[in-house]
């Protein structure tokens, strides 16, 4: 599904930020990358994003080599990814509800569909009681749960999500990692990178670990080794 | 884009305008002072011309003629300078009339009046008055009077003389003011104007600049650059359209007040009289300067953050 074909990334600056990466990601997966800070666990999403570009290699997804597209088509690219962000970046003058709905509005979806599928996501991630409330007027964990709604309300095919849990509290930490289990559960691949040995050992999931660029460790079962 | 995501494009806009508080107060505001000192350019370019036609209808350039001249003669010469396409008007002055004025003009001065009554015969000729489109095209219309003499039954000229040359170097140097003037007012006006477009460019980029990471996300989430614009570009419109309406509301007193305390200052013209009869030129040029400043500024600077 997801094919990194030694890929290398240099910034402009000349710091090597990946080293001839390779590596695979199959449908309904739950892959948790690890590794310290500066290990490139972000740069390797940013490139399955399309947000940056390889100095050398390939990423596939589905067979097509992402950064080969051209511009225009990006966005519909885009569409078969929801990400989550580790500081959840809500849209500030939108409501929990809006939030969600714009993900659906900007894909060309229909009004009556929005307004169906919304309100049964929003009790999904068990935020319904706060819709109409503002990102400022959320907790952290909260908030993480409308940008997972946000990442999933359009079925896609992959969930990215970039330390989900680096702002939250155990009890949040334990019922965001909770959501994306089911998530994958229902079929959707999930691919996080984390800095939380606690949610990487309780998973007992795939475990590539990043270091310096490269990847250091492959484990099909793994724990978070550092 | 189809009906459903433009309409979506103008609700997110609005709502975008309205939620964003301080940063849409102060785009707002700037654009107001921006779309008021385009007013004020408006009422500055309206003072300098009114004061310059003012000058420009001061200016004139007579021929006399002879007395024994014949009123056809001078009827007929004077269709012809009226058709020249640099002539704004020529008016015509018989003896009589000239007699008639001379006296009013002299009604103080007896000895004037009784060394005219002892020459018992009117001994002022007729005249025509010209008046020309631009101050600088007198010359021409004289050289038109030397390219084309008229000449009575004795075949003589009967224009008597024409007092451009002994006003030649007052009307030059009055035209090259005017010009100058003009060309200095043009200059100042587009210097404002460009000096309050870029604040406003600025200022609608700073607005979009704290949305940055919001577009991003969009961008993420799938969104079309178009989708991602749109929004911005209506708040943007927004912001101009409304800045108008406020330079519009607060030019009325101003205008009012200005009007009455500075009309003998500026030589009769009332700045809220001029308001009132040009509000559609008002209403045209600033709102569709905060439209076009809006709408323009946002799609440059949103553009800045959509790129790959």
């Amino acid at each position: 599904m997801i094919y990194f074909d030694q890929v290398s990334k240099q910034y402009r600056d000349g710091t090597p930020a990946l080293e001839n990466v390779t590596l695979s990601v199959s449908p309904k997966e739950f892959v948790s990358i690890v590794g310290h800070s500066g290990a490139g666990k972000t740069t390797l999403l940013k490139m399955l994003l399309a947000e940056e570009k390889p100095s050398a290699g390939n990423v596939f997804f589905e067979e097509i080599d992402i950064h080969g597209l051209p511009k225009n088509a990006l966005h519909h690219y885009r569409r078969k990814i929801g990400t989550v962000f580790q500081d959840f970046r809500l849209i500030p003058t939108k409501t929990a509800y809006e939030n969600i709905a714009f993900a659906m509005e900007a894909v060309g979806r229909r009004d009556d569909e929005i307004a169906s599928d919304v309100p049964y996501i929003l009790d999904l991630v068990d935020i319904g009681d706060k819709a109409h409330h503002f990102p400022h007027q959320l907790s952290g964990g909260e908030q993480q749960r409308v940008a997972i709604g946000r990442a999933i309300i359009n079925q896609p095919d992959v969930i990215v999500a970039d330390e989900p849990t680096g702002n939250l509290d155990p009890v949040n930490t334990y019922d965001v990692i909770e959501i994306l289990k089911k998530i994958n559960e229902l079929g959707t691949t999930v691919i996080i990178t984390t800095h939380n040995k606690g949610v990487v050992d309780a998973m007992n999931k795939r475990v590539i670990t990043m270091d310096k660029g490269k990847v250091v460790r492959d484990d099909m079962h793994g724990h978070y080794i550092l | 884009m189809s009906t459903m995501m433009i309409r979506r494009v103008f609700v997110n806009g609005a709502k975008n305008f309205v939620r964003s508080g301080s940063v849409t107060a102060a785009t707002v505001l700037i654009m107001t002072v921006t779309l008021a000192i385009v007013g004020l350019l408006i009422f500055l370019s309206a003072i300098l011309t009114n004061t310059l036609t003012a000058i420009k209808d001061k200016v004139d350039v007579n021929v006399y003629f002879v007395t024994t001249a014949g009123e056809g003669e001078i009827i007929s010469l004077q269709n012809k300078i009226a058709d020249l396409t640099q002539v704004a008007s020529v008016t015509y002055t018989s003896r009589e009339e000239a007699l008639i004025s001379f006296k009013a003009r002299h009604a103080t001065d007896e000895l004037t009046l009784q060394a005219l009554e002892e020459l018992g015969d009117n001994p002022l000729g007729a005249s025509l008055s010209i008046k020309a489109k631009d101050p600088g095209q007198y010359e021409g219309i004289v050289q038109f009077l030397s390219d084309n003499p008229t000449t009575g039954a004795d075949g003589k000229s009967i224009i008597d003389r024409v007092n451009y040359f002994q006003n030649k170097i007052v009307i030059d140097r009055l035209t090259g003011a005017i010009r100058a003037t003009e060309q200095a007012g043009a200059a100042i006006v587009l210097l404002f104007a460009l000096a309050s477009a870029v604040i406003a460019f600025a200022t609608v980029r700073l607005a979009i600049y704290t949305a940055r990471e919001e577009i991003a996300v969009m961008r993420l989430m799938g969104a079309s650059n178009a989708y991602i614009r749109g929004p911005f570009i209506v708040a943007g419109i927004l912001a101009g359209v409304v800045a108008s309406f406020i330079v519009l509301t607060l030019f009325y007193p101003l205008s009012w007040y200005a009007g009455s305390a500075l009309s003998s200052w500026l030589g009769g013209f009332n700045l809220f009289s001029y308001y009132l009869g040009n509000f559609a030129l008002f209403f045209s040029i600033l709102t569709g300067s905060g439209f076009l400043l809006g709408g323009v500024a946002s799609f440059i600077a949103v553009r800045r953050y959509l790129r790959v």
